[in-house]
């Protein structure tokens, strides 16, 4: 598996000045370490893990007092919109990748449902410049599976693949024909990279604006039903066994879909799944305010998806948390809800509202977040960040006791549309480090040059 | 109450109220001279984004016989009623500093979103197929003045319910009443979970003559085209309201328009259980009535960019006083 800061593109990588963080709680569950201690990194890489207190700083290094506050593994996020092409009101490479290394990744994967998509092999290069240029953090480039995203003729995957696309996705909409999701799995043999899978049955989903249940039916909006997704799932996990290829359901909605995902797995399918904070936190009560901010596509659902979406990251049925952060303008969300543009951003929050929500009440361990807000880097054949000796210094600190209103101070983001503003969120971000350099501290958090 | 978005804006002792202050309406409607001072020098607007006959109608000879004045606009059909620029158009309305704004519009909430952009008492006039409150209110009031209160009373509300702003309101608002509802229609027309309102569910009309009050509702003609059924001729043999089905002291509702022949039958609708004609005159004073609420009933008006003080003498003159 390669290294994220070193395969995946962005404007740092020389490595930065040396840093010791000192008398942080470092927690990274796949190495099982959890002890307060001195990090020292040298030359991107973690040189030593010391007791605290005793480490020795190399000269020239920054010191990073960290002393109450926790050190994890830095974030990846599979599943991020960058809007660059086409839509750059909305976003850019240069703020949402702020908006990452805000929320403490370390690498995000950019969808290309852009207008125009990413399709061509130029387009991929293309990004992959602007982000070497402006990318606070890593970026990978997906390209579309299909031609215009219309769901009948492949893209060029060979080439692309070439021009450096780092997996294939059609996201925004689904691969409705079995034929061609058949043919872009057998076409993977030759290209690899995996094909992320935005998964909705339109001929169920029909002009659901939200998920079908009591609180559709109240307010008179058309309703998606869970087997929109599901049998999709079903299917496609189907494929993936039948053609012995890899395939990656995005931002599960429903428990039919944690099912349809678990029976594909039992059965022996190269299958994975991601699950968002939204989803992980709201449900479709949020929607009897009729605020377009809770609207996103696969839509919020009941309280018994949500607990089964819960279990499902506990019992490893979903693999990783994306964001899906989809940045809209005001004038895309203050509408009303049925012509309201879908999704939400996440970046700047996604740790935050966890810690919150799951881990402080002690719905599950911070362990577990820590663990699933980095794995997603796997899909794509990157080693996720760890804090190990030699290991790339890929790293976050949080402050588990900040108190914060989502929002109150403004965002990196260029688009407003989180479904948590205005929320009192617990725990957050104040730096992150990526291969040993700092790409976002926040303001008030200073930090000394050793003599 | 400040706004009129739902029925679940009230509880049972305000719509009472509402339907108490219609009665007094109703008697100055059957004087020679039908108009009162009450809302003189106040302003309301009708913002009608969909074709409305009845509802249009109704607010503005409300509003016109409480002397109000009155701005009607109806933009069914134009660019605003996708939506994009509600808030341009409320923001601009609102500079001309209106009391109330009455707003009819083909989306859910879009009533709720006015009350961001404007100081002006808001009243949904229909927002997609998510409430039309007043119609409800006027529903409850036809039913309180022909059969009293509706505590226990059955009330089965038939057919498309899946579409219907109507059903929705009048779910709330009988059950609220204290009334026993019943939905009725084709499965497909009867969204999951909508006995969360608190309603019953039959998908047949097998019961109905256990109903003191069968309400239907209007069968469009587009709702073949997703297949929810095969023919409108199909729904009438199952689902019409027709002398074969009703008992004699079944009261009929209809909130219009109907399609003859389809949900009812002409000599039902036609009948002397029929309350469709009573209905359509309910409407004018309940709308009276939900104005006066909202703009002169109960807290001091509130004038935007007045002091306090001087909402004093803008206090309504009292109720019946010819103008």
């Amino acid at each position: 598996m390669g290294s994220i800061a070193e395969t995946l593109d962005w404007r740092g990588g020389d490595g930065g000045v040396d840093v010791v963080v000192r008398g942080a709680h470092a927690l990274d569950p796949r190495t099982d370490l959890a002890r307060v201690c001195d990090l020292v990194v040298r030359d991107g890489r973690i040189a030593q893990i010391a007791d605290a207190g005793s480490a020795e700083a190399p000269a020239g290094a920054e010191t990073i007092e960290a002393d109450g506050l926790y050190a994890f593994p830095a974030f990846f996020d599979p599943h991020v919109h960058l809007r660059s092409p086409g839509q750059e009101y909305k976003e850019d490479i240069e703020t949402g990748t702020r908006a990452a290394a805000a929320g403490g990744y370390c690498g995000i994967v950019a969808m290309a449902n852009t207008d125009p998509v990413v399709q061509e092999p130029a387009d991929v290069r293309s990004l992959r410049e602007r982000a070497s240029a402006e990318g606070s953090v890593p970026t990978g480039f997906v390209a579309t599976v299909t031609r215009g995203m219309r769901g009948e003729e492949l893209t060029e995957m060979a080439a692309l693949r070439e021009a450096g696309a780092v997996a294939f996705s059609d996201d925004g909409l689904p691969i409705v024909s079995a034929g061609i999701m058949q043919r872009a799995l057998q076409y993977q043999r030759l290209v690899g990279g995996t094909i992320l899978l935005h998964e909705e049955d339109p001929a169920l989903t029909r002009d659901g604006v939200m998920g079908e249940g009591a609180v559709s039916a109240a307010l008179g909006l058309a309703g998606v039903p869970a087997v929109s997704e599901s049998t999709m799932i079903a299917r496609d996990g189907a494929l993936c066994l039948y053609e012995d290829a890899t395939a990656h359901v995005q931002h599960l909605s429903a428990r039919q879909s944690v099912e349809a995902v678990a029976a594909a797995k039992a059965a022996g399918a190269r299958l994975t799944a991601e699950v968002t904070p939204h989803h992980l936190t709201l449900t479709d009560a949020e929607i009897e305010s009729l605020d377009a901010r809770f609207k996103m596509n696969p839509p919020l659902r009941t309280e018994d998806d949500r607990k089964a979406l819960i279990d499902a990251l506990r019992d490893g049925t979903v693999d990783c948390i994306g964001t899906d952060h989809a940045p809209h303008s005001s004038n895309e969300k203050d509408v009303p809800f049925e012509v309201a543009s879908m999704g939400v951003t996440g970046l700047e929050t996604a740790f935050s509202v966890l810690y919150t929500e799951l881990v402080e009440p002690g719905v599950i361990d911070l362990g577990l977040l820590v663990e699933r807000m980095g794995s997603g880097a796997t899909l794509f054949d990157l080693e996720p960040a760890t804090i190990a000796p030699g290991a790339a210094a890929s790293l976050v600190l949080v402050d588990l006791e900040a108190e914060w209103e989502a929002g109150a101070e403004g965002w990196e983001s260029r688009s407003h549309n989180s479904a948590f503003a205005g929320r009192r969120l617990r725990s957050r971000p104040v730096l992150t480090i990526v291969g040993g350099e700092v790409a976002y501290r926040r303001r008030s958090f200073a930090m000394r040059v050793a003599g | 109450m400040r706004h009129l978005l739902s029925i679940d804006d009230l509880d049972r002792a305000g719509v009472e109220r509402i339907c108490e202050r219609a009665r007094s309406f109703a008697d100055i409607a059957r004087r020679d001279i039908k108009k009162v001072p009450t809302l003189r020098g106040r302003t309301v607007v009708n913002l009608f984004y969909e074709s409305s006959t009845r509802t249009s109608s109704s607010f503005e000879l409300a509003a016109k016989r409480l002397s109000a004045d009155l701005v009607s606009i109806k933009s069914a059909g134009s660019s605003v009623d996708k939506g994009e620029s509600l808030q341009d158009t409320i923001t601009t309305l609102s500079a001309l500093g209106p009391d109330a704004i009455v707003i009819r519009s083909p989306f859910a909430g879009a009533a709720q979103l006015v009350t961001r952009w404007t100081d002006a008492a808001v009243v949904n006039a229909g927002d997609g197929k998510h409430e039309h409150p007043t119609q409800a209110l006027l529903d409850v009031y036809t039913l309180l003045e022909r059969i009293g209160p509706l505590d226990g009373k059955r009330i089965w509300i038939v057919g498309d319910v899946a579409h219907s702003r109507v059903a929705r309101s009048c779910i709330r608002a009988f059950a609220l009443m204290g009334a026993d509802v019943t939905v009725a229609g084709p499965p497909t027309l009867i969204p999951r979970g909508i006995e969360g309102l608190g309603c019953r569910i039959r998908y047949t009309l097998e019961e109905l003559a256990e109903a003191d009050v069968v309400y239907a509702l209007r069968m469009q003609h587009e709702r073949m085209v997703d297949a929810f059924v095969p023919s409108l001729r199909e729904y009438a043999i199952n689902y019409q309201l027709n002398p074969r089905r009703l008992g004699a002291r079944q009261l009929v509702m209809h909130p219009g328009p109907v399609n003859r022949g389809v949900e009812i039958a002409p000599e039902t609708m036609d009948g002397p259980t029929s309350l469709i004609t009573a209905q359509v005159a309910s409407g004018l004073v309940v709308r009276m009535a939900i104005l006066y609420e909202i703009l002169a009933g109960g807290d001091v008006p509130r004038i935007a960019g007045s002091t306090p003080g001087s909402a004093e003498q803008l206090r309504p003159l009292p109720v019946g006083e010819p103008a």
